[in-house]
């Protein structure tokens, strides 16, 4: 089935549908990763984003259920070179198109990925209308440029939880934060407190592999909230769109500064970087992929990272007697990750947890573990 | 880290000749090692004995040794040149296991030399199989269970331990030699004793099975702040147990999730660190159990290899001259990424395409040798495609081969191949060089995914991109509608597939085509997948929307490369098309390279103005040229691939630069060819041309035996016997070749006793100067490409010299030839004949390049771009010392098989010694050849009637050196009654202990036997096996007996002294 992809910037191209009918009206990006597609594809903070891939086979090795990076799909659209209606691993379990069909996402194929990402590179991130329905491209072109777009829709409400809940080993019981403190078990070496603004499982994995209890917070969960569960620390996560409109997220952390450890990932990192007085602004095109170098400063090595984002702390607002600036990117020299020269808090803008992605970053989860030992 | 300012001269190891499973993927690496040190400010001192790489060009490196590769060669380099380090992963297992030696020796100790890249320590626990056992249950990691062995008493109960099959291994080799897998005792001991053998060490490893494994390689490089990057992963094609080198391989890998994936990274990364490995490139190998993903580690090669220039190429990221920075103390983030230029070598690759190698075998040069693939490696060259699908990348692939295919089927070649069901099931069950074309088969004839993985145990993904390949043929049959034509292309189908499928003609397909507006475009590979800038223009062909041409209105010329390695067609031509650009360069013409070998220096982003990725078939040919539009075609360079393309590129108004198209033909048609040298009044052995048995009799009747006989339609000497009665050439002609009216065959008289002369020439059109005249040291009748030779000639008179040169004037002038021009003679004394003419780039020219200090290669390209030779100021060169090459044979890889030489060409690289004599020149190729002549022992005779007068002259020779001289029962009488001591031995059917029982028990150091022209015996060719599987030197015809003994007297009067080319032609440079 025919399907079509306007940009903003009046470009059209041309595929095929393997998912059947669709449309979607989303921001467009480009994935680099060459592995991984169905972690991206549940990756909450694809909000309101179609994802083009790169690599141009996608579906090789099919979807499996431990795989999932959240509960459901969260790109709008999926588009690949050469979808792969067969698949051969021993863990797969469902082909991508039937998955794809499963949570009701348009998946299209034929497109010359490597055309689409050039555009995006060299004209910056765009809006884009796919659809099955192939209506007049003009007609296609406007609607796209009418879309309001990441800038002024805030996407966290969409993919956060409703409740707060338990991680145990996957999404558990959901818990009433008015009983404060009792909810711990208090069986494991840690109390962890995680913002859900779009959280990937991979997270909670990891805080679950460094001792960590954790209780899964909506993203509107208030500081008092918080405090009243008396965590070991608390940690707050990645997710979808611009950080300035997530105004309520900025303003609880400003509460929770210094009170105790604070790690903060992608999103999170951003509206920590506001919290502290600093300001975000919007990359060209994102760094959304599993190749991206990262040094830290505080020992040189350079990690290679899974990223996806579209904005960035900007450096310069932040004070640096206050903060110390912990990871560049060595690709464009953007800000990867500061820590909090007095308090203890510190953040990456990356994806320590991957998934999909290289484990480089991982011992980020272990600092988060030392640190809440050290402030006990 | 800034660079280390303590070292100032650094020494490179190079690989030495080209084998199987050692190519000119050396040559590439130890190119941008050179290169890339020679920047940073450091003197390069380079040892390699192969004439024919660029590397050893002067320009490379400041002190050039074209010397052999042996410790005690290269301790005397050290001793003379005094580097601070040496770097000794860019060359090959040759290069690694030269530096463990020197290391052993206690060299770089005495002169405080760094080793650079790995340590002694480093190499020997990745390379010691038991020291590598034990590093991998240090970090975790499963291998196969395994039972380390050092002599054969031990192989019973590691057997009984393990279970069989059993896989054997050797330490310290490359490619597997040595190797293989046993399924029972008997199998089992002859594997150990072989395998025992080739070891380094004499430790062998028994292995557990895992063939029928998923395989996998990781590339990987570490500096030295310890950050590590994986520049590429390959899945295998082909299941464990055909050797990486043999299989179809595929990058990235294609059936791992980003789990599975992280997780051979994670795992490639700790074994870096447990390995050692400080700085540079590595490779790991794995196996994962399909069935659940068990994963197992099988080795590790702690330097770059032809997996890494497959990854360098596969990917645009350059391994090994980020390797050599490292090296030198740069970290990854220091050094800036040549193709995005904005950002640096720490990151990983990303690629948005798909890579597919395939290998290239040459089992049918090998009679009685199985074509069988197996652990170890028997390919002698492979073929890289990129496209946007697997499908696309797999059939331009195999078209790639050049082997006369043009994608997976439909080229009207499928039948000559078919099998029974029956004979295809096994087929699929023993891998064979034929099988991708008989999966092809097993599709269309039915057989299920499924069914085919069981027998073959490749992944069912790859079957169903197949699959989709072979229904697509289906529906092309149904008609070349829009959408179908789009397909076929979009996956890999050429345009002579299509005309074949739907009965119509390539031409009209692609009118057809281009009138529908399918046209390829051109991609770049940018090692980022298009998130950064790219500058680098690295492309290949694919059918999608975009186009990434940037075409510039400068001047632009386009050479045709050699396609992948083969017996006969290898580096020699990919230097030749490395200097045309280099050349181009000089005199301000943009350099344009179309070529699809992986390994090669051409190859390299950095060679020419710009790079296509391509097979070297017309239609991929001349899609580039419609989107280039180059001023000229250069097609003299590449071997027979891009000649063959000169006539049909000419028709379609493609401008060839330099010899017209029409000479080839001239040089290559028989009849034309013959009324040429009539007119030149030059001699040609007596001839004829034979459609049937009746006729060709008629001929060897006329002009008498023993007769030379080749099919006409093959090149390189392919199925070219030496014939010696009517009975002998009944055979050949109903066996060998099958004669009929399109395919006849070639006789002509055998001449005996021939010299054989080898002419390299350069012709502006006017002028024509002779590069040099090679004498070979073995008489006619052994191919050119297997003879040693010398340059100058060793026995020529100086009127024959004259002869040779004007003959070759004559014939050049005749032929119109601009560029360069191969003329082989023979002298029957008193008569010159000529064998025949090649208007092209020979062989030899590198190591006559080598042996006159002229680039002549790029003197012919300024030629055909119309620079005369006079106005390049050229002269002919009469050098001061002697350059002698010697071939090299793959003869250990291929058991069972004899080792004589014969019309047929069979090796696979060469060397060069360079000395001021002959003696001692040839005593260096020899070494670096890999026969280690030995300087005292025994020495054995064996030789055919006429040559007993000859070997009596030898025999005393080599007396008077102190050898003690043995002889079979016919030659000893001849020697006794020549009045030399001799002790007589019998041959293996002449009772014990014989002459073999001799060998084994280390009385022999030097086998001479020539063969009685016909049939060989048996008795002999055992003999000559057991030489080659106890590593004791041979000698196989009295021309090379004779300057074998010249060596060893060399060797024995005077001491081996190493000097750099730079010192022979001080002048050139
Ligand atoms: N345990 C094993 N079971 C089955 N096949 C094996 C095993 N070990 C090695 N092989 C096969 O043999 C090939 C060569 O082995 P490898 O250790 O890589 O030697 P080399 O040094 O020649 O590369 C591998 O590519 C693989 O296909
Ligand atoms: N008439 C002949 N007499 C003796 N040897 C010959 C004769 N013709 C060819 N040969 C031998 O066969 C070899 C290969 O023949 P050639 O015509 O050069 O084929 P190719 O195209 O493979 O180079 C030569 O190098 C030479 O040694
Ligand atoms: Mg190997
Ligand atoms: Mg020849």
């Amino acid at each position: 089935m025919k399907a079509v992809l306007a940009l903003e910037d009046g470009t059209i191209f041309e595929g095929r549908s393997f998912t059947g009918e669709g449309e979607a009206l989303a921001e467009v990006c480009f994935n680099t990763s060459m592995t991984g597609y169905q972690e991206i594809l549940t990756d909450p903070s694809y909000k309101l984003q179609m994802v083009a891939m790169t690599y141009p086979l996608i579906g090789n090795y099919g979807t499996c259920p431990e795989d999932m990076e959240s509960g459901r799909v969260h790109v709008e659209a999926f588009i690949v070179k050469e979808y792969q209606p067969y698949f051969s691993n021993w863990r797969g379990r469902a082909s991508l198109v039937d998955f794809l069909k499963q949570y009701g996402v348009l998946g299209v194929e034929g497109i010359d990925t490597r055309r689409l990402t050039r555009k995006l590179r060299i004209y910056g991130a765009m809006k884009g209308l796919i659809s099955t329905r192939c209506e007049d491209p003009e007609a296609m072109v406007q609607k796209a440029r009418e879309w309001p777009g990441l800038d002024e829709i805030d996407c966290v409400p969409m993919v956060t939880c409703g409740q707060a809940y338990r991680w145990e080993g996957g999404p558990g019981q959901e818990v009433d934060l008015a009983q404060g403190d009792a909810l711990w078990q208090k069986k494991s070496q840690f109390k962890v407190a995680a913002f859900d603004y779009g959280i990937k499982y991979n997270i909670l994995r990891h805080l679950e592999r460094i001792g960590a209890e954790v209780i899964v917070l909506p993203a509107k969960a208030t500081a008092e909230e918080v405090l009243r569960l008396n965590p070991d620390g608390i940690f707050l996560s990645n997710g979808p769109g611009d950080p300035s409109l997530v105004t309520y997220g900025v303003e609880t952390i400003k509460d929770l500064i210094g009170q105790k450890p604070i790690f903060g990932i992608c999103l999170g990192h951003q509206l920590l970087g506001k919290a502290l007085g600093g300001t975000t602004y919007k990359l060209k095109f994102g760094h959304r992929g599993g190749n991206q170098p990262v040094k830290d400063l505080t020992t040189g090595r350079v990690e290679i990272t899974a990223q996806n984002h579209g904005y960035c702390v900007d450096l310069e607002t932040l004070d640096q007697d206050a903060v110390e600036l912990t990871h560049v990117n060595l690709n464009d020299n953007t800000l990867e990750g500061f820590r909090h020269r007095s308090l203890p808090l510190f953040c990456v803008q990356y994806h320590p947890e991957n998934s999909p992605g290289p484990h480089d970053a991982t011992y980020l989860f272990d600092r988060f573990a030392e640190l809440m030992t050290r402030e006990r | 880290m800034p660079k280390r300012e303590d070292i100032k001269k650094i020494l490179i190891i190079g690989s030495g000749p080209i084998i199987i499973s050692q190519a000119c993927e050396f040559d590439y690496s130890g190119v941008q090692a050179c290169k890339a040190l020679r920047e940073e400010g450091y003197e390069i001192v380079l040892v390699n004995s192969n004439p024919a790489t660029i590397m050893t060009d002067p320009e490379m490196a400041h002190r050039t040794y074209i010397e052999p590769i042996t410790p005690q060669v290269v301790a005397k380099i050290i001793e003379q040149e005094r580097p601070q380090a040496c770097l000794p992963t860019l060359g090959g297992q040759t290069a690694l296991n030269t530096a463990v030696a020197l290391d052993e020796m206690g060299v770089f100790e005495k002169f405080q030399v760094e080793l650079i890249g790995a340590r002694p320590e480093v190499i020997k626990k990745a390379e010691d199989r038991d020291l590598f056992r034990k590093a991998m249950a240090n970090c975790g990691l499963r291998v196969p269970r395994s039972v380390i062995i050092t002599q054969l008493s031990e192989v019973e109960a590691a057997a009984a331990e393990i279970g069989f099959p059993i896989i054997v291994r050797p330490a310290f080799t490359l490619g597997g030699t040595g190797g293989g897998v046993s399924y029972n005792l008997d199998d089992l001991r002859a594997q150990c004793e072989a395998g025992l053998k080739a070891s380094m060490t004499s430790q062998l490893m028994l292995e557990e099975s895992v063939m029928g494994w998923k395989e996998y390689e990781l590339e990987v490089m570490r500096d030295l702040n310890d950050n590590v990057v994986i520049i590429c992963s390959i899945e295998n094609f082909d299941a464990m147990g055909v050797h990486t080198g043999d299989s179809i391989t595929v990058a990235p890998a294609q059936t791992l999730t980003d789990r599975e994936y992280q997780l051979m990274r994670d795992a490639s990364l700790a074994i870096m660190r447990e390995i050692g490995v400080e700085t540079g490139g590595s490779n790991v190998q794995f196996a994962i159990n399909p069935k659940n993903g068990e994963m197992v580690v099988i080795e590790m090669n702690p330097r770059v290899s032809r997996s890494s220039a497959l990854a360098s190429k596969a990917t645009g990221f350059p391994i090994a001259k980020i390797a050599a920075k490292l090296a030198v103390g740069y970290s990854l983030d220091e050094i800036p990424n040549d193709i995005t230029q904005e950002t640096y070598a720490s990151f990983e690759p990303t690629i948005d395409y798909c890579v597919v190698k395939i290998p290239r075998w040459t089992f049918e040069k090998f009679p009685g040798a199985k074509d069988e693939l197996t652990t170890s490696m028997r390919s002698v060259g492979e073929a890289m495609s990129i496209g946007r699908t697997f499908k696309e990348a797999f059939q331009k692939g195999l078209r790639s081969l050049e082997t006369g295919r043009f994608g997976l089927g439909g080229d009207g070649k499928e039948k000559a191949e078919a099998l029974s069901l029956e004979e295809l099931k096994t087929a699929l069950a023993t891998p064979n060089s034929q099988r991708g074309f008989q999966l092809g088969q097993a599709l269309r004839m039915g057989l299920t995914i499924q069914e085919i993985h069981d027998l073959t145990w490749i992944d069912p993904w790859f079957l169903f991109q197949m699959k989709q390949i072979i229904d697509l043929e289906e529906e092309i049959k149904g008609g070349l509608t829009p959408e179908v034509f789009r397909k076929a292309k979009e996956w890999g189908f050429s345009d002579l597939q299509l005309a074949h499928l739907t009965g119509s003609t390539p031409d009209r397909i692609r009118s057809q085509r281009l009138e529908a507006g399918i046209r390829p475009v051109y991609k770049l590979v940018d090692t980022c997948a298009a998130e950064f800038e790219a500058y680098t223009p690295y492309y290949y062909s694919t059918y999608d929307e975009e186009d990434e041409v940037r075409a510039t209105d400068k001047r632009k010329v386009m050479i045709l490369g050699g396609g992948p390695n083969r017996i006969g067609q290898g580096i020699e031509f990919d230097y030749c098309c490395c200097h045309a650009s280099f050349a181009l360069s000089e005199i301000g013409v943009e350099s344009i390279m179309v070529n699809s070998n992986p390994e090669t220096v051409s190859t390299d982003y950095d060679t020419s103005d710009r790079l296509y990725f391509e097979p070297l078939t017309y239609e991929d040919v001349l899609n580039i040229i419609e989107a280039e539009k180059p001023e000229g075609v250069i097609v003299q360079f590449g071997g027979q691939t891009p000649l063959n393309l000169s006539v049909p590129l000419d028709r379609v108004g493609v401008p060839i630069l330099g010899t017209p198209p029409d000479a080839i033909d001239r040089a290559e048609d028989r009849e034309r060819f013959q009324k040429l040298l009539h007119k030149l009044d030059l001699k040609q052995p007596p001839n004829g041309i034979a459609v049937n048995t009746a006729e060709a009799l008629e001929i060897a009747d006329r002009i008498g035996y023993p007769v030379v006989v080749r099919p006409s339609y093959v090149l390189g000497g392919r199925a070219m016997e030496i014939v010696y009665d009517d009975k002998d050439l009944d055979r050949y002609m109903s066996e060998a070749v099958q004669a009929s009216p399109e395919h006849p065959v070639l006789i002509d008289k055998y001449l005996k006793n021939a010299i054989e002369i080898d002419v390299d020439a350069v012709a502006d059109g006017r002028d024509c100067l002779i590069a040099g005249i090679m004498e070979h040291i073995e008489e006619a009748g052994v191919h050119s490409g297997d003879s040693a030779c010398s340059l100058p000639p060793i026995s020529l008179s100086p009127e024959l010299i004259v002869e040779i040169k004007e003959s070759t004037r004559a014939l050049a002038k005749e032929l119109g030839v601009v560029g360069l021009m191969n003329v082989q003679y023979a002298f029957q004394a008193p008569t010159l004949f000529v064998l025949e003419v090649n208007p092209r780039a020979s062989r030899t020219v590198p190591f006559v390049s080598k042996a006159t200090g002229t680039p002549w290669a790029k003197v012919a390209t300024k030629a055909m771009m119309g620079l005369s030779l006079k106005e390049q100021g050229v002269k002919e060169v009469t050098p001061g010392h002697v350059s002698v090459k010697e071939a090299v044979f793959p003869f250990a890889r291929f058991p069972g098989v004899d080792v004589l030489l014969g019309p047929e060409m069979k090796s696979t690289g060469e060397v060069m010694g360079i000395d001021a004599d002959f003696g001692m020149a040839f005593a260096k190729s020899q070494l670096g050849a890999g026969q280690y002549l030995p300087s005292s022992g025994g020495v054995v005779l064996s030789v055919k009637d006429e040559d007993k007068p000859g070997a009596v002259d030898l025999a005393r020779r080599l007396s008077a050196l102190g050898f003690e001289i043995f002889a079979t029962s016919a030659t000893a009488d001849a020697l006794r009654g020549a009045g030399v001591k001799v002790t007589k031995v019998p041959k293996i059917s002449e009772g014990r202990p014989h002459i073999v029982d001799r060998m084994i028990n280390k009385k022999i150091d030097l086998v001479i036997n020539t063969p009685s022209g016909k049939q060989a015996s048996m008795d002999a060719r055992d003999m000559r096996r057991a030489a080659l599987r106890l590593s004791i030197p041979y000698v196989t015809t009295l021309a090379a007996a004779r300057a074998t003994v010249a060596a060893m007297e060399a060797l024995c009067y005077r001491e081996l002294k190493v000097k750099p080319i730079q010192d022979h032609h001080p002048e050139s440079i």
